[in-house]
């Protein structure tokens, strides 16, 4: 189950803690994986410890240009694309009364305009090959919402929003359009909480722990296998039960 | 056939698997020959991948059938 083998996949955000282990386990389940990010050494060390099978393609998505051409180059590099992972995101937190411009158009661009534009720029090849699975990372925050992050929310609201959309627009041509939840995950962002925060971050998830990355990557193994291929339009949730919805 | 109603054609039945004959000139896309919106999609951006134009939303909604789409490359296409 859950064979990856042959398939080829391009996964933004890949230097990043998430990102980075939903390469390891695409390209584990035998998987042609093309990494993005905008740190070109640290997407050489991750290429490195994969070896085989693996192409590093650096890309800031803040730039449309980029991102509209990063598909295609994934495309030239793999042979084909049968899965792409929006992972990259961003934060820039700020009380609502208090937020810039910047910090609103900022989140919004990386976390949901590029995904926009990385989609339909993947969705041509994926038509024509009647094949073809689009994971969104997006947040509990985007459900729940969150005091600090009306742009943060708004942005993966938005990502939920455009999936469903589209999952309905694709599905007749075999092309499944998916998003994954996460709760709160180990990674550089919760290792900079203070023991008290982090109590009491834990004491609102039933599971009583942070998740690790390679449970979010588990999720985005299975949508982007076969064994997936009637789940679409839904947004899976690994969050710990901290929000049951 | 002009070659562009010929490539037109041609396009056509690549991409909706239909029969050549009944590509004809009248032949709708959608009560004809089988065609859902997406397929129009997919057929414009074929003809505009093949003719190297940019065929606007409100030009595309105007074809419909075979030989719309023949007319409109007539008359817009790079090379004609
Ligand atoms: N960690 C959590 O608890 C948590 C919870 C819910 C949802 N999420 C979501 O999960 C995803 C991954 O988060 P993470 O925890 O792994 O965060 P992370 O370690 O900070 O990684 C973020 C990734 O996004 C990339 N990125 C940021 N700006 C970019 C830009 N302009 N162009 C290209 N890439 C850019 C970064 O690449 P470079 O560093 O190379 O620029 C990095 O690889 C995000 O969408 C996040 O919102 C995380």
């Amino acid at each position: 189950m859950f064979d990856l083998t042959g398939r080829t996949a391009l996964v933004t955000g890949a230097t990043g803690g998430i990102g980075g282990a939903i390469a390891r386990a695409l390209h584990g389940q035998g998987a042609t994986v093309a990494i993005s990010g905008t740190r070109a050494e640290a997407l050489q060390q991750l290429a490195d410890e994969l070896g085989e099978r693996v192409h590093v393609l650096p890309a800031n998505l803040k730039d449309a240009a980029s991102v509209d051409a990063l598909p295609g180059q994934a495309e030239a590099a793999l042979g084909g694309l049968d899965v792409l992972v929006h992972n990259a995101g961003i934060t820039r937190d700020n009380l609502f009364l208090r937020m810039k411009d910047e910090e609103w158009a900022d989140v919004i661009q990386v976390n949901l305009t590029a995904g926009f534009r990385l989609y339909r720029a993947a969705l041509k090849g994926m038509m024509k090959r009647r094949r073809g699975r689009l994971i969104g990372i997006t947040s509990v925050v985007g459900v729940t919402g969150n005091p600090g992050q009306g742009n943060y929310a708004a942005s993966k609201a938005g990502l939920i929003g455009m999936s469903k959309s589209l999952a309905a627009e694709v599905a007749s041509r075999g092309i499944t359009v998916n998003c994954i939840a996460p709760g709160f995950i180990e990674s550089p962002m919760t290792d900079a909480l203070n023991e008290k925060q982090k109590e009491a971050s834990l004491a609102h998830i039933p599971l009583g722990r942070f998740g690790q990355g390679a449970e979010v990557a588990a999720a985005a193994v299975y949508l982007a296998s076969d064994e997936a291929a009637y789940v679409t339009g839904h947004t899976l949730q690994v969050n710990g039960g901290i929000a049951m919805v | 056939m002009s070659d562009i109603a010929e490539r037109v054609k041609k396009i056509v039945v690549e991409h909706l698997g239909v029969d050549a004959e009944k590509v004809t000139e009248n032949a709708s896309f959608i009560d004809d020959l089988g065609a859902d919106s997406l397929d129009t999609v997919e057929l414009v951006m074929a003809f505009e991948e093949e003719f190297g134009v940019e065929i606007p939303d409100d030009a595309a909604e105007t074809i419909l059938t075979v030989g719309d789409a023949t007319k409109f490359l007539e008359k817009n296409a790079a090379q004609a």
